[in-house]
């Protein structure tokens, strides 16, 4: 089976790795890429656990074609630090402990990067609209929810 | 397993369709069969611009199958699709899954299919001249035809045509059922409605009984009783996890009602 090279920008830098034909983009970057950090769930579009930010937006890699990856610029929560600084999401969900196993906040970081990104006060229902995509069996969710909430009041106060 | 093949027009792809093929949108649906490998065995895709022309100006929309829902929501003119568009999926799903796939995606999916229905939408087939309704595709699921674009005429007024959803997890739930009505009206009554219906058949469908209730009435409250009274009238609902096929038709004249009443207070 023909291998397809797949070049894109990962959380900024310039990346090329060999897609399998029909491979999606989760098993491409946790395999071929070697980024850990989006999660496969159920590799149905249910769980939210893969999501991956492409140009900007929330994209579930698990439904995605890797190679539709190709020239575009695609984000994970592996990006968020800058060296040993956490993103101001990350420090808020440590703060607020919004996460405890900790499988679904990879994707919980991205949609609310994705949202503070486009709208940088948003309000409560507009936080639990932008993580609707993100299941969580653990937190009952409003940690995380206050969590991006403190986020998005430090970064207005900054 | 999959192969998958990109070609830079729709006139290729076209094609290139056939056996075994699948049109690749934006693959919230196929991508499924294709992790669990039960793909097919061929996945087309194109890079046309076409597929995502979006048309949102005069009387007729016209949005290209590779349309998004989100970019449909990000579209001012496009206000009358958009509270149908919203309640389609999460963020994730909005940004991926097209309208075109949405014509074609299996039960319980299908709302925005639902709205094209009942407004009248037709579909220009790739390769095709001329366009035909959007309901006359339901029939051609097992294997569909390469849609190009969909062309949707629009609502004179906000009152003309309503979207509703009943899902039981919110946000994000899929269909118990939705229903779509497009009543326009002339002098005070209803000329040409349209009812459709989502998660009631093996397709989504026109609701024949509620139709002719609602044709040349006024929509006020004996009209309203009429219509669903007649609501489940020809429907063939499934029984899934969601709800049983008996539960479903009791409840659709309930949710039609609620429609419409919305519907006539404007
Ligand atoms: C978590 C989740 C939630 C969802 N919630 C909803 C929901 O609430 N409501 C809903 O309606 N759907 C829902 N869906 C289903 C799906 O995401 C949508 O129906 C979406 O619009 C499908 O579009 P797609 O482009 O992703 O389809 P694809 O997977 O690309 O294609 C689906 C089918 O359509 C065919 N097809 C695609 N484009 C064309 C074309 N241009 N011409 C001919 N055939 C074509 C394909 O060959 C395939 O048979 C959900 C899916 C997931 C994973
Ligand atoms: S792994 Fe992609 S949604 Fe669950
Ligand atoms: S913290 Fe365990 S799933 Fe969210």
């Amino acid at each position: 089976m023909a291998k397809k090279p797949v070049t894109f920008t990962l959380n900024g830098r310039e990346s090329a790795a060999f897609a399998e034909e029909g491979q999606n983009l989760l098993d491409f970057l946790r395999r071929s890429v070697g980024d850990l950090s989006p999660k496969y769930g159920c590799g149905q579009g249910g769980c939210g656990g893969c999501t991956v930010l492409i140009d900007g937006e929330p994209h579930l890699s698990c439904l995605t074609l890797a190679e539709a990856a190709a020239g575009r610029k695609v984000e994970t929560a592996s990006g968020l630090a800058t060296g040993p600084v956490l993103h101001r999401l990350q420090e808020a969900f440590m703060e607020r402990f919004a996460a405890q196993c900790g499988f679904c906040t990879p994707g919980m970081l991205v949609s609310a990067k994705a949202l503070l990104d486009r709208n940088p006060r948003p309000t409560r229902e507009e936080v639990i609209e932008a993580l609707s995509g993100n299941l969580c069996r653990c937190t009952g969710y409003e940690p995380i929810i206050e969590a991006v909430l403190d986020a998005a009041g430090e970064r207005a106060r900054a | 397993m999959t192969t998958v093949e990109t070609f830079p027009t729709l006139a290729e792809a076209a094609r290139a369709m056939g056996s075994g093929a699948a049109f690749f949108g934006g693959g919230t649906v196929l991508m499924r069969d294709v992790n669990a490998g039960e793909g097919p065995q061929r996945l087309v895709r194109s890079a046309d611009p076409a597929l995502k022309e979006v048309r949102a100006q005069g009387e007729t929309v016209r949005l290209g199958a590779g349309v998004t829902m989100a970019r449909i929501l990000a579209e001012r003119d496009l206000a009358f699709l958009h509270s149908v568009a919203r309640q389609i999926g999460g963020p994730q799903v909005r940004n991926m899954g097209t309208l075109g796939g949405n014509l074609f995606a299996p039960h319980p999916y299908g709302d925005f299919a639902v709205a094209l229905i009942a407004l009248g939408a037709r579909a220009v087939l790739a390769g095709q001249g001329g366009a035909r309704p959007v309901e006359e595709l339901m029939r051609e699921r097992a294997r569909p035809p390469l849609v190009a674009a969909v062309e949707i005429p629009r609502p004179r007024s906000g009152r003309e045509f309503s979207f509703l959803k009943v899902s039981r997890v919110k946000p994000k739930g899929v269909s118990v059922l939705s229903v779509a009505a497009f009543l326009p009206a002339e002098g005070g009554r209803i000329r040409g409605a349209r009812v459709a219906w989502g998660a009631m058949g093996p397709a989504p469908m026109r609701g024949q009984g509620a139709e002719r209730a609602l044709e040349g009435g006024a929509l006020d409250a004996a009209t309203i009783a009429r219509a669903a009274a007649q609501a489940a009238e020809g429907l063939d609902p499934p029984t899934d996890a969601l709800a049983s096929a008996w539960y479903r038709k009791e409840v659709a004249g309930v949710h039609l009602r609620r429609l419409l009443e919305r519907m006539e207070r404007g």
